[in-house]
């Protein structure tokens, strides 16, 4: 069964004018690569998500000192080439060898996923953060003041009142910010971590073939598409309460 | 700590030097990449709001493919592929430099970007605005030059310095490809003198100072732009 369908999708491939016995060599290693970049991305958006409720309300609420410190974290990671970052952790790390030895996170960074995987968290957590201060802000200020009223703690308030209006807004731009992960994501590859643009550099490197870059542009503009629809379908549906009703 | 200080030092026995040549690249590159990505840009935005139905086609093709591909991909295509298509086109064997494969690469994205800043600014100027300046006798070029350009650029002021940051960070990636930038003069650091953290820091350190520059000169611009502008609110 499995042959037969490999057999035919490398028939069809063939059809469309790509080389059939490149991808049976190199296509494996491109598929695990696609499952790589989707869980790099799934890991750190994630992750830099729930970093970034607590990040963007702080930019919001928090005191001088909290609101400066988020802020530079949030302009750090902003502000800076994500290539650039990937470097200080991977290369960084090594040189505090002794001392995440000692707290025993030394297998952590020794590794280049995670390393890309924490680079990648805090670095979306960042733009995360502001596109759910954004949401917060635009949260109209009765709506705090009626949850007081009622007799809401300040924690339910935000649970309950301001993040879910706040999510609402925001909803847009984080589908945004999934697309641009899915595409930075590819800067793994640099530091030897096989996503699809890393398999694909292999498969280059290997055969010469230059067709081997068009499979991956082809993956991640299929990619980028589906979930850039999706999400849209996903967002219209979670904000239908917020349009007109059309008559 | 003075050890790692002295290592920024200009001369044989720092990288100062060495890494400002790699900032001189950064910036150049970026500017070089502007007019083409501006030029790109506009013309994708023209074309997507045209009448015709292949234009706008072409225009949402062209956007969908350098929005959608990844920076770096885009950057690998452009260099290892059009030397491959010249010479499957002409025959001729070309080698493409790292720079004018860079400025290409950045540029095709830039222009993907900026036409969705520019289509908005375009669709923003009502059309009163051109046709007033019709009736006062102005020609089509002296009207749009006068009249419609100073208030389409207003609008996209804005989306433009955030398309141009995001190209500054971009320009990281050509590093790839072996052109002696900000963060490939960093690699060279790192490798002489196996200190990785505090170069890359300074490097980041470097990018941020770039974008706090750039929003500082974007700000005046726009500034300038809104004079005669009375906004609501505040």
């Amino acid at each position: 069964m499995e042959a037969a369908l490999g057999h035919a999708i490398l028939t069809v491939w063939g059809a469309l004018g790509f080389d059939a016995e490149l991808m049976a060599r190199y296509g494996p290693r491109v598929v695990d690569g696609l499952w790589t970049t989707l869980g790099l991305v799934a890991v750190s958006c994630t992750v830099g998500f729930l970093l970034a409720l607590p990040l963007g309300v702080a930019l919001v609420e928090g005191g001088r000192v909290t609101r400066a410190l988020c802020l530079s974290f949030s302009t750090f990671f902003r502000g800076t080439p994500l290539l650039a970052q990937v470097f200080l952790v991977y290369y960084g790390a090594g040189q505090f060898r002794d001392a995440l030895d000692a707290v025993g996170l030394w297998g952590v960074f020794r590794d280049a996923w995670w390393c890309v995987a924490i680079t990648f968290t805090l670095n979306t957590a960042a733009y995360q953060g502001e596109i759910i201060r954004g949401g917060v802000r635009s949260v109209a200020r009765g709506q705090g003041e009626a949850a007081a009223a009622l007799g809401l703690r300040r924690g339910q308030t935000y649970l309950t009142v301001i993040l879910p209006q706040a999510l609402a807004q925001g909803l847009r731009p984080l589908g945004n910010e999934l697309v641009l992960m899915i595409k930075a994501s590819s800067i793994a590859s640099v530091v030897t971590v096989y996503d699809v643009l890393g398999a694909t550099k292999y498969a280059f490197s290997r055969s010469y073939d230059f067709e081997v870059y068009l499979w991956a542009a082809l993956i991640y503009l299929v990619l980028v598409e589906t979930v850039r629809r999706v999400w849209n379908l996903l967002e219209r549906r979670a904000t239908r309460h917020l349009r007109p009703r059309e008559a | 700590m003075t050890d790692l200080f002295g290592l920024l030092s200009f001369g044989s026995g720092g990288w100062g030097d060495d890494l400002a040549r790699g900032v001189v690249v950064t910036i150049t590159l970026a500017l070089a990449t502007l007019p083409l990505g501006l030029a790109l840009g506009l013309g994708v935005a023209l074309l997507k709001n045209a009448k015709g139905r292949i234009a706008r086609a072409l225009g949402e093709l062209y956007t969908t493919v350098f929005r959608g591909l990844p920076e770096l991909l885009t950057i690998l295509i452009v260099a290892f592929g059009a030397p491959r298509l010249i010479a499957a086109l002409t025959g001729a064997t070309v080698e493409i430099n790292s720079f004018v494969a860079g400025v290409v690469a950045l540029g095709l994205v830039f222009g993907a970007f900026s036409s969705e800043v520019l289509l908005a600014a375009i669709r923003a100027v009502p059309k009163g605005q051109s046709e007033s300046a019709a009736a006062l006798g102005l020609s089509r070029r002296l009207a749009f030059r006068l009249v419609v350009f100073p208030q389409l650029w207003r609008v996209a002021l804005p989306g433009l310095s955030n398309t141009w940051l995001v190209l500054l960070k971009d320009t990281s990636l050509v590093s790839v490809i072996a052109l002696a930038d900000l963060t490939r003069q960093t690699n060279l650091a790192v490798n002489a003198t196996k200190q990785p953290f505090f170069f890359y820091l300074v490097a980041c350190l470097l990018y941020l100072a770039l974008s706090g520059l750039s929003t500082a000169i974007a700000r005046r611009l726009e500034a300038r732009a809104d004079r005669g502008f009375a906004a609501a609110g505040r």
